[in-house]
This record gives structure tokens, C-alpha cells and sequence, in this order.
């Protein structure tokens, strides 16, 4: 135990603060809390979804609740259950072989229903692009809100596009 | 046949030990037998469609020997393409054969599952995507069809149908249990969920070029497909890397295996209900990713492993740096492996749960580092050296337990002697270019690449075509021979220990479905 105790004490918190106002991604990152309880009127709930990715971008999706960027903090979780979600974060070309289970999840959500692509393939097949296998981007076959570009997209734009989405669905 | 096929094993070129040999049926059946009872491996079995240079389909099949990697390369008519079955001799076969005939039409004779893998009713079972005269644009109904899953019957035995979306951030799969009360009586997995049709796709790029799709099967071993596919591309086109760029992907390959191994043993902790060890492992890991961000311009080091060379050259300064990460990293982690050793409710979780004993692991034909956790000495940067390699004499890690425990142990040591590695690469670097200039490829080339990934052994092969292009290309996760044994490390286990033993292998759903 004692171990455990100075490993938590030596290392201290790490998740990285306020930022100078320059940084545009901090700015905003900074402010998430505030805008998703103006707009949820709660913390936003995620259910992730890949949809046929190389496992690149769950890599990076991991990455936002390490501690450095503790998404938590931010009052932003994954759930389990689509049932739970006011977010669907959908990764991958969508496979064919995914589609139907993509669209399970969907219609499982509650309303009102953000869905957020997450990588060049999630906005528009990337690479493997549109052909027997694959759809060709989750606009495809969900209303998307957001789509987040990159290979894959670093937690930062991660975090940048699931406020988007949140501030889009609050505008008139 | 417009070509002559001799069938003496010809040397090809490259960085690999490997020859190709193109056999008939008995020598296809013969070869097999010779590589089992000699104690050699399946390393990968693939087709491609032969027209319209020949009215033939190609089934081929490599083999790990003593001697290094033997492709066979079998000849079966386009009209009835049928070829001896290889899953009575190696287990990983049976479902590599499957793909086969979802993908190529082939049939593999005498095998005893015939029920599809890759096809889930996207495409019909009569149109087979390999085939130069399937459409891939044609619109297609895709209707998905069930599938039949064998049933255990008896008092008190209940399903539970897991997936194809798990609870976590997790890639698709599914596993259907069998259980009684909470023990699980068998699991049967159905995969396929990720294909994206990777061995169509690579014929729309030149030779030059498919290293970024090959970098895109498995996001987590980007490095070892990109070196894979560079040995494949520069056996094809007959060219020698500088050395420089041999060490830089050496330290890239190690580079990865780290970041896999700090994400991988927090997430283990954590699954354990460990939670400060994915806090702890997960800051690690972000430290290593920033840093390859900075050096190589891309966090999982993506399209850095280029046919030819590296993309960049960092410089000293940044690949000093390295070193001193190396330094930094191993000193937290072995202060954690000491919080791992003494922590009792994690080593009760770990110890005796998802054994998979050595003759079972050999039997299937394990490989990669789950492979070394159950007593089996492999490893191509040992055995097969490329360089760097052979001067860095690098310290294979055994296990003879194979359960979690020995899996997390083995993690443990390969950090450590990646660490290791990364400090030796950082100091024997030599000065010099990254990158040589790449010639057409000539149409017919055949080359493979062999890399050892975190996982297990990569493997990509290349067949060159008209204007550079690539005519058939094949790219083989380690997955495919590891993802038959969690159905046997599970067997007699509790349900609530699944994500743990999952956890412990890591296996590629996306490097598998391909």
C-alpha cells in the first residue's frame, strides 16, 4: 500500500491546466463544461462505435480520458449503452458488415441524438474509400453533425469536435 | 500457361531468408507434410486470381522453416479451382481457408468447416471480390445472414451473444458463451465485422504507394505493416535501404512495442479493477506518443516506414532524445511492475486464469508474444534477424505458465528490453541517407516482407504489375493464428474474467478481418 500511496503522491496531478488564451484548442477545451451544461443541461454521455476502423483512432479516443486530457473532468464519459447516449462517436469507413449494427445503435438512442465521425475514413471512407466492402464515411448512413478529420485525429481534435457537435445542436 | 513455373525454390531478393516455389497438388501436399514434421509453421495462406495472364487462380501457403520463410505457390484452374486442405496438418488453416473461399471462390478439399468467414451476406454467395471479373461498385442488396453457431446442449447450459458492439472503446467482434451458472462451458467467436477488403483495394496503388493502406490494417502495428511492406516492395524492385533508415525503423518497431506494452499493461490493471494502473500506464503512454509526434510527425508513427527508406530523418538531437525518454519511462515502469508483483488481489485476478499450456500453443500454432508466454521461443528479430537486429542481440522473453500472469510478465520484459533496445539503437546510429530514390517495378515481380510487430509476425506480399502498379498484394495479421486459442484459454474460466484474458492477448480484429 505504501507504494501505491507515494507512486499518487510523486506523480500528482498531471491533467494539464487552463491554457493561454493563443491556443485556440485549449480555449476551448477549457470551456466545454460550460457550454455543454448551458446546452444539455447536464454531462454529455458518449457511446463509441467502430465501424470497421484500423483500431488508429480507438487508440486516439483512449487517449482523451488519460489523465493529460481527462476527459472526465471535463463532465464528458462513455457508456455502455446507446440507451445511455446523447452522443454516437462513430469511427471507421463503416464495413458492410457494420452497417446494420451501426444503425441498431442509432435507432437505440434517445432523442435528441448527436452523431460525431470520428477520422478520414469516418468522413468519407478515407483509404479504403466506398466499394463492396465499405460505405464510404458514416454520412452514408447516419445523420452526421460533426465529422473530424485526420489519421487519426490527436485527442485535441477529438475534443474539438465533440464540442462542436454540442455547439452546432445549440444553435437556432 | 504463358509463363514457365518451375518448381525449384528460387532465393528472393530482400531483406527476408525466403524463396518461392510453384508446386502442383502433390507437391503442395508433400511440402506441408515436409514443414510439419520437420516442426515448421503455417505463417499465412492467400489466393489470387491469375487471369487474364493465365487461366488460373494461385493458392499459396508460407511457411516458417529453419531456413526462414518458404512460399509455395499452387496453380489451380479458373473453372474449378479445388486445392488439397492444410487444416488437418496446421490448425490456423481452417479459418484462413474459409476467407479464401469467401474472397477467391477457391475450395479447399477435404476441410471440414464449410460455413463462410469474411462474407456476411454483404455479397452474394456466388460472386467472390478477388475475381477480376467482380465489380466492386455494382449496388448490392446486402442482406445479412444468420449464422450458424454450434450449440452445447444440457441441463442448466444458457447462451450469452456478445457483439458485434462491445461495452467498451473496443473494435467489433462476436462472442457467443456457453455457459453454466458462470463458468463458461465454450465460446465460439465470429469475426469478419472490420473487412474492408484490403487485398482488392491494394491493386488501386502502385508498388510506391501501398505502404499507407498496409499501414492502415492494424492501427497499433502501424510500423511492423509499413516495414513489412517495404521489405515486400523493395524485394520486388530489387533496391538496398541505407542503413541509416534500417536502424531508424528499428527504433520506430521498438518505439511501438512500447507504446503497446505501457497501453496495455494499465489497461490489464484496469481490467482487474486496478484503476491506478491505466492512470499510470496511460500517462506513460502519452509521454512515449507525444515524443513520437515530435521526432517522426505522427504520434503512431503512421507512413514513416516508407518503400525505400524512412520519410524523414529526424536528426541527432531528436533521436538522443529517445534515449533519455527510454531512461525516464523505464524507471516509472519498474517502480509499477514492483506495485504489480506485490499487489495480491491483482495477482489472484492474473495467476492460473486463461492458461494456455505449451503443447496446446504449439499444437495451434500460437505465435508472437502470446506464443513466447506459453513456452514457445519465437521470435524473427532472433531467428531471422534483419538489420539492426543481428548487432543488437536482442534478448528473447519466455514464459513457459501461459496465463495472464505470464502474459503480463512477458509484456513486462519486452518493455524493458525494448527500452533496452531503444538506448542501443540511439547510440549505434549510424550518419547518412534515409531514403533511395525507387525504380518501376517489372511486371510479374514477386517479393514479401516479414516483420515481428508487437503482436507477432507481420507478413505482406507483393506481386508487381503493368505501369508499377500492383497487380495482387496479400497482408497477414498475427491474429489469425492467435485468435483460435482464446476460445481454448477461456474454456472452464468465469465470464467476468473474458475481458481480462481478451485484454491479455490483445489480438487485431481490424489486421485479421483485412
Amino acid at each position: 500500500m505504501i507504494p501505491i500511496m507515494l507512486k499518487i503522491l510523486r506523480t500528482g496531478i498531471v491533467t494539464e491546466p487552463a491554457p493561454p488564451p493563443r491556443e485556440e484548442w485549449r480555449t476551448r477545451a477549457a470551456g466545454i463544461q460550460d457550454e455543454v451544461l448551458a446546452l444539455l443541461g447536464r454531462a454529455l454521455v458518449i457511446r463509441e462505435v467502430d465501424a470497421g476502423s484500423c483500431n488508429g483512432c480507438e487508440l486516439e479516443i483512449h487517449a482523451v480520458n488519460n489523465p493529460y486530457y481527462n476527459l472526465e473532468g471535463l463532465g464528458i464519459r462513455f457508456a455502455a449503452s446507446p440507451r445511455h447516449a446523447d452522443m454516437l462517436l462513430v469511427t471507421g469507413p463503416v464495413t458492410r458488415n457494420m452497417e446494420q449494427a451501426l444503425r441498431i445503435a442509432y435507432e437505440a438512442m434517445p432523442e435528441p441524438r448527436l452523431v460525431v465521425a470520428v477520422g478520414d475514413c469516418g468522413r468519407d471512407g478515407g483509404i479504403f474509400g466506398e466499394g463492396y466492402a465499405t460505405c464510404g464515411g458514416v454520412a452514408k448512413v447516419l445523420p452526421v453533425d460533426v465529422s473530424i478529420p485526420g489519421c487519426p485525429p490527436p485527442p485535441l481534435a477529438i475534443l474539438e469536435g465533440i464540442l462542436a457537435a454540442v455547439a452546432a445542436r445549440g444553435d437556432p | 500457361m504463358a509463363t514457365p513455373r518451375p518448381s525449384v525454390p528460387k532465393r528472393l531478393a530482400g531483406e527476408v531468408p525466403a524463396t518461392l516455389a510453384h508446386v502442383d497438388a502433390a507437391e503442395w501436399t508433400e511440402a506441408a507434410r515436409v514443414v510439419h514434421d520437420a516442426g515448421g509453421r503455417l505463417v499465412a495462406l492467400w489466393g489470387a486470381d491469375r487471369r487474364p495472364q493465365e487461366d488460373a487462380f494461385s493458392i499459396f501457403a508460407a511457411y516458417a522453416t529453419a531456413e526462414g520463410l518458404a512460399v509455395v505457390d499452387l496453380a489451380v484452374p479458373a473453372a474449378s479451382p479445388a486445392y488439397p486442405d492444410l487444416s488437418g496438418l496446421f490448425a490456423p488453416a481452417g479459418r484462413m481457408q474459409r476467407a479464401l473461399r469467401d474472397l477467391l471462390g477457391a475450395e479447399a478439399d477435404g476441410a471440414e468447416d464449410a460455413r463462410p468467414w469474411l462474407r456476411h451476406g454483404a455479397w452474394d454467395a456466388g460472386e467472390f471480390p478477388l475475381r477480376r471479373d467482380f465489380d466492386p461498385a455494382a449496388p448490392r442488396a446486402g442482406r445479412l445472414e444468420p449464422y450458424p453457431f454450434v450449440r452445447v446442449e444440457g441441463d442448466g447450459v444458457h447462451e450469452i451473444p456478445v457483439g458485434p458492439i462491445h461495452a467498451g472503446i473496443i473494435e467489433p467482434g462476436h462472442f457467443r458463451f456457453s455457459i453454466v451458472g458462470e463458468k463458461v462451458l465454450r465460446l465460439e467467436e465470429r469475426l469478419g465485422y472490420t473487412h474492408k477488403g484490403v487485398d482488392r483495394r491494394f491493386g488501386d496503388f502502385t508498388v510506391a504507394e501501398g505502404y499507407r493502406l498496409a499501414g492502415r490494417c492494424s492501427g497499433d502495428s502501424t510500423v511492423a505493416y509499413a516495414w513489412a511492406y517495404a521489405q515486400a516492395a523493395e524485394s520486388v524492385l530489387a533496391v538496398v535501404v541505407p542503413p541509416r533508415a534500417r536502424w531508424l525503423r528499428a527504433l520506430m518497431l521498438e518505439g511501438e512495442r512500447i507504446a503497446n506494452h505501457l497501453g496495455d499493461l494499465g489497461a490489464l490493471g484496469n481490467d482487474a479493477a486496478f484503476a491506478l494502473a491505466l492512470a499510470q500506464f496511460s500517462r506513460l503512454r502519452e509521454d512515449w506518443l507525444r515524443a513520437a509526434g515530435e521526432i517522426f510527425g505522427h504520434r503512431l508513427m503512421m507512413d514513416a516506414v516508407v518503400p525505400g527508406g524512412t520519410a524523414c530523418d529526424p536528426g541527432e538531437r531528436h533521436v538522443r532524445s529517445m534515449a533519455a525518454l527510454a531512461d525516464a519511462v523505464e524507471r516509472e515502469a519498474r517502480e509499477l511492475r514492483d506495485i504489480f508483483d506485490e499487489h495480491s488481489g491483482l495477482q489472484d485476478r492474473f495467476i492460473g486464469t486463461g492458461r494456455v499450456r505449451p503443447e496446446l500453443a504449439r499444437a495451434l500454432g500460437l505465435v508472437g508474444l502470446a506464443a513466447r508466454a506459453s513456452g514457445q521461443a519465437l521470435d524473427l528479430r532472433v531467428d531471422f534477424p534483419a538489420e539492426p537486429y543481428g548487432a543488437l542481440a536482442v534478448r528473447k522473453c519466455v514464459s513457459g505458465a501461459g496465463d495472464v500472469a505470464a502474459r503480463v510478465r512477458v509484456r513486462f520484459e519486452e518493455l524493458f528490453e525494448s527500452l533496452r533496445l531503444v538506448r542501443a539503437i540511439v547510440d549505434g546510429m549510424p550518419p547518412g541517407e534515409v531514403r533511395v530514390d525507387l525504380p518501376e517495378a517489372a511486371p510479374g515481380a514477386f517479393g514479401v516482407g516479414w516483420v515481428e510487430g508487437w503482436r507477432g509476425e507481420v507478413l505482406v506480399a507483393i506481386e508487381a504489375g503493368e505501369g508499377g502498379r500492383i497487380r495482387r498484394a496479400h497482408a497477414h495479421d498475427p491474429s489469425w493464428q492467435n485468435w483460435p486459442l482464446i476460445e481454448h484459454a477461456i474454456m472452464g474460466n468465469i465470464v467476468p474474467d473474458f475481458p481480462l484474458i481478451n485484454k491479455s492477448f490483445n489480438l487485431s480484429y481490424s489486421g485479421a478481418d483485412g
